[in-house]
């Protein structure tokens, strides 16, 4: 078992949302709004897709040594995950360069030495991928009757959990019986049939791919073999650290200085302003570019601390979430301080002075929850736009670590890819339908979430 | 008889809001003849700019139009393409918006906006266009017409743009002009002389006015023919002379009944021993003026200048005013919610000025203000229930939680409302019964002294005579004194002892409120009288 700074805080801050969320769970006016939340159907939907990324983030967040014992896994020495460990097969298969998805030989002609020692001018089978088909004629319907074993299995799969579920919360057959009904008109309050459908979606695309995986590079090889589903599976987690430990950062900075600033005006005002006056004035790349330097340069100068490539390359992600968070909050505490100044003149907050409530008080119970719906809808945005600057960056080799599975390190490298002919499309297709699904799943639950806690709208 | 202008035959139009069709205008008649002044009488929600806008075909996306004709000289407008729908807009019939501040654009010179309506219908060309505007601007009697003709609307007060929009209006030469509460916005001597401007135009040009109303006063000045809606449907039509001597409806008479006048005032007879509450000495707000580089202090705006009066116990003084005369600056700036510039300002004998902070918070829980809009005094993400204990949770918090419950269920029944809406948010509730609310927060703190910050100007007449009633019925039981701002002498008739009237940051008269408006001295007092609409039934009966 090893701990790495970023799983420490993913989970911190997993927990820390689950607490939140008990917390809520027992205020009346609280658990209206999410109540609203679940009936949303839209919401729930993505929050499933949502929370399947992120169960698949959280366990590529559990690090350990493998086990010396099983020969296969001793190669570097290096802590793998939980997931790492879920998805061997295909963690392991490297090729020996680019192949295309579902192929079974390279993507490249080689001259390949044949058993009689005449040497042809070809594209070599794959060490892997499609290996086991003796004839490749077969390929298809190999395709064909592994996805429907996989369909089926998740069918299986589904069947077991959503019963279940209908077991614990209904007990009895009939009542069972009778629910069964409105959950197929849609009936329900709680949108139960959008969200089995979705779990149903989720699980077939889950098996089929276990089932393929082991035997096809579902998204191809990139340059050095690696294949390519893996590397984009491996990305989520670093794109939900990126999107929510930057904000974890920029947040609290954000929220103090905006709402100080607006609420108290005059001379604090004006230093705050001058503190992102100035902070924004210099450029962001730069000072992202000074700052990894400098982490780099540290890092090499004290390589005791440093022992493994994968710590390094965490403290290289966990700087730049708090670099970019260091740069990126004054944006929002711009906004925040101009609704604060709109809010402190609102008459309500003027009724709560007059009764004497303390401004600490007024802070908190008047002005914060009524900035709610502009901190959700940055977070976001933020979210899908620090998922691309992280590919930005990379570009500029200042992102994440060269060795860190991450979207931008993909589209980074399509660049190349792209100006090939043939075209290598898959890298960036792969990198770019995940960050896609992430997000729109994000920005719709957002919504959602915006829309219930507005109490204006919450009423058409 | 004059010819049939307009006719509205069986005009229904719904809304659709989250899912639910709702009925805003129900089966609703009604013909206009040219040259006469129609009056669309209700209060708010009850449909009558819904029906404006539905014969103009203006109404907002997620409204429509299900039944019904607009015959305008016999043809019906709902049958009429889009593109046909222009020249009729403006040309024919124009329309006079409520807020004269949000309905002209604020980048846009006076003499653009009105060039705009009249070249739309190519009624003069390029070169005679300025000399049109010009003359527009005089006919609706603005000074310095050619003048303002490069001026923008922020250089305008808010009665000279009211007179800019009729003057779009009139740009198109319409035969009918809707005013959808011309005046509402304006201050009383400026709804005056705006009710006059339009009577003149209407006279001279011979042209139609739908006007839409609340106010029974402007009625029975303006209207020739008038209609009373309630709740989509129109319960009552009668020529002027029926509808003034014998309304036929109950909800027409509840109206009149509703009405505040000035003629009512009813002084109850005051205990002289109680001493002084409230005193004011010399207080002043002032806001400076700064200028140049360093923001030097060239001068102050004197909002509040020197101020001085006496409240007792039990006691209403109403404070009145046109807006911008300083009132609510000194209501705030007495219960120093904004900070002011001098003077004392002694409660129970405890000058507020010479307070800590912490102390004036204590001391404040006997001074308690309760604001013109009930919708942004309350925080739109509490319930009920916890705006109400806000108030208790921060002077005594060694209140318990059941006890403060109880409290706020008693305070929502003293005022009217059920105790179970201590769970619901301030949206799911009607502006009167947001008063209401704001009532039983001043109240649940066990004031001395409530700053009332014009607490019925948003309300409809009816729900602004119960929250009278209700003010009325505190001060009894609790022994509570008012300070009363407001700008309509009739609501301070009724309600008030005292009245001082404010010019300019300045009192210009104070006295009993039967002597101050039955014998007025001051001839600013004289003006601000004179031109409250006389609602005279006495003249048909």
């Amino acid at each position: 078992m090893v701990v790495y700074w970023t799983d420490a805080l993913i989970f911190l801050l997993a927990i820390a949302i689950l607490l939140l969320g008990w917390r809520a769970s027992r205020k009346e006016h609280l658990r209206r709004p999410w109540r609203k939340v679940a009936q949303n159907r839209v919401g729930m939907v993505s929050l499933v897709v949502l929370l399947f990324f992120v169960v698949i983030g959280l366990l590529d967040s559990i690090h350990f040594y493998p086990d010396l014992d099983k020969g296969s896994e001793q190669q570097s020495g290096e802590a793998i995950s939980l997931f790492d460990k879920w998805v061997t097969p295909i963690r392991l298969q490297e090729e020996k360069s680019y192949s295309a998805p579902f192929a079974s030989r390279l993507f490249a002609k080689e001259m390949i030495e044949q058993p009689n020692g005449q040497v042809v001018w070809d594209y070599p089978r794959l060490k892997y991928g499609g290996a086991h088909l003796v004839d490749e004629g077969v390929k298809k319907s190999d395709i064909l009757a592994l996805t429907a074993g996989g369909m089926l299995k998740g069918l299986g799969f589904w069947l077991l959990v959503t019963s279940s579920f209908a077991l614990i919360r209904w007990r009895s057959l009939s009542k069972m019986r009778r629910n069964l009904g409105l959950v197929l008109n849609g009936a329900t309050t709680l949108p139960l049939r959008a969200i089995t459908l979705t779990i149903l979606f989720l699980s077939l695309c889950t098996f089929s791919a276990m089932e393929l995986a082991p035997h096809y590079h579902l998204f191809g090889t990139d340059k050095v073999g690696q294949d390519v589903f893996y590397q984009a599976l491996k990305s989520i987690r670093t794109g939900l650290m990126i999107g929510t430990l930057t904000t974890l950062v920029m947040l609290p900075l954000a929220l103090s200085f905006g709402i100080l600033a607006g609420f108290f005006r005059g001379w604090v005002d004006d230093v705050i302003q001058y503190l992102y006056t100035t902070l924004s004035s210099i450029p962001g790349v730069l000072l992202i570019a000074a700052s990894i330097l400098m982490m780099q340069v540290y890092m090499a100068n004290h390589e005791e601390q440093f022992a493994s490539l994968a710590l390094r390359a965490d403290m290289r992600l966990l700087f730049l979430c708090l670099i970019l968070g260091i740069t990126s909050w004054t944006g929002l505490c711009r906004l925040l301080r101009a609704e604060t100044l709109k809010l402190r003149e609102m008459e309500y907050v003027q009724a709560a002075t007059a009764m004497g409530v303390k401004r600490g008080v007024i802070l908190v119970r008047h002005i914060l929850p009524n900035l709610f719906h502009i901190v959700l809808i940055s977070i976001v945005l933020d979210f899908s736009a620090l998922v691309l600057a992280e590919a930005v960056l990379s570009y500029v080799n200042i992102g994440v670590d060269p060795t860190t599975n991450s979207w931008g390190n993909m589209i980074n490298s399509a660049r190349l890819e792209m100006a090939r002919e043939p075209v290598v499309w898959w890298s960036l297709a792969a990198a770019f339908s995940f960050m896609f699904t992430l997000v729109l799943a994000a920005n719709l639950f957002a919504d959602a979430v915006r829309d219930a806690f507005d109490p204006r709208r919450a009423s058409d | 008889m004059s010819e049939l202008l307009l006719s509205v035959k069986n005009l229904m139009t719904t809304f659709v809001q989250g899912g639910e069709r709702q009925i805003a205008v129900d089966d609703v008649s009604f013909d206009i003849h040219s040259g006469e002044s129609f009056a669309l009488v209700g209060e708010s929600g009850s449909g009558k700019s819904v029906s404006a806008l539905s014969v103009l075909r203006l109404l907002p996306s997620n409204g429509k139009i299900v039944k019904g004709q607009a015959l305008y000289r016999g043809e019906d407008l709902f049958l009429k393409q889009e593109s046909q729908m222009r020249p009729v807009r403006g040309k024919r019939i124009a329309i006079i918006f409520q807020d004269p501040m949000s309905s002209l654009n604020p980048v846009m010179t006076i003499g653009q906006q009105i060039g705009e309506a009249i070249l739309v219908h190519r009624l003069v060309d390029q070169s005679s266009l300025k000399s049109r505007v010009v003359e527009l601007l005089e006919q609706v009697g603005l000074p310095f017409a050619a003048r303002r003709f490069n001026e923008y609307p922020h250089q305008l007060s808010g009665g000279m743009r009211q007179r800019v929009m009729i003057a779009i209006a009139l740009a198109g030469e319409p035969e009918l002009v809707i005013a959808d509460e011309p005046t509402t916005a304006l201050d009383v001597t400026i709804q005056a002389q705006v009710l006059a401007l339009l009577k003149e135009i209407q006279q001279r040009n011979g042209m139609a006015l739908w006007l839409i109303t609340h106010d029974l006063g402007i009625v029975s000045e303006m209207a020739d023919h008038i209609a009373v809606m309630q709740k989509g449907k129109v319960v009552e039509q009668a020529g002027r002379e029926r509808f003034f001597s014998h309304p036929q409806h109950p909800y027409t008479l509840e109206l009149f009944k509703a009405v505040p006048s000035i003629e009512h005032c009813h002084p109850q007879a005051k205990d002289d021993e109680h001493k002084a509450l409230l005193e004011l000495d010399q207080f002043k707000v002032y806001y400076p003026i700064r200028k140049g580089l360093f923001k030097k202090v060239v001068d102050h705006v004197r909002a509040v200048d020197e101020i001085s009066f006496s409240l007792k116990k039990g006691e209403t003084l109403a404070l009145v005013g046109e807006s911008g005369c300083g009132k609510t600056t000194l209501g705030k700036g007495l219960l120093h919610l904004i900070p002011n510039s001098g003077g004392r300002v002694l409660f129970n004998g405890l000058d507020l000025n010479s307070l800590e902070r912490s102390e004036l918070r204590q001391a404040r829980r006997k001074l308690q203000i309760i604001f013109q809009d009930p919708f942004s005094s309350m925080n739109p993400r509490m319930l009920i229930g916890e705006i109400i204990a806000e108030g208790m949770k921060a002077l005594n918090g060694e209140l318990s939680e059941v006890k403060r419950r109880k409290r706020v269920e008693k305070l929502l029944k003293q005022v009217g409302l059920p105790p179970e809406s201590r769970l619901r948010y301030p949206h799911e509730f009607s502006g009167g019964q947001r008063q209401r609310v704001c009532i039983a927060r001043a109240l649940a703190v066990n004031p001395e002294l409530i700053v009332c910050d014009e607490p019925t100007s948003a309300l409809d007449v009816s729900v602004q005579a119960q929250i009278i009633i209700l003010l009325k019925k505190f001060q009894k039981e609790q022994g509570l004194s008012y300070l009363f701002i407001s700008h309509d002498l009739a609501v301070v008739a009724e309600i008030a002892h005292r009245v001082a009237v404010m010019k300019e940051g300045r009192i210009v008269e104070i006295g009993e409120v039967e002597q101050v408006l039955k014998n007025p001295q001051h001839p600013y007092t004289k003006s601000l009288i004179g031109a409250v609409p006389k609602l005279n039934m006495e003249g048909f009966g």
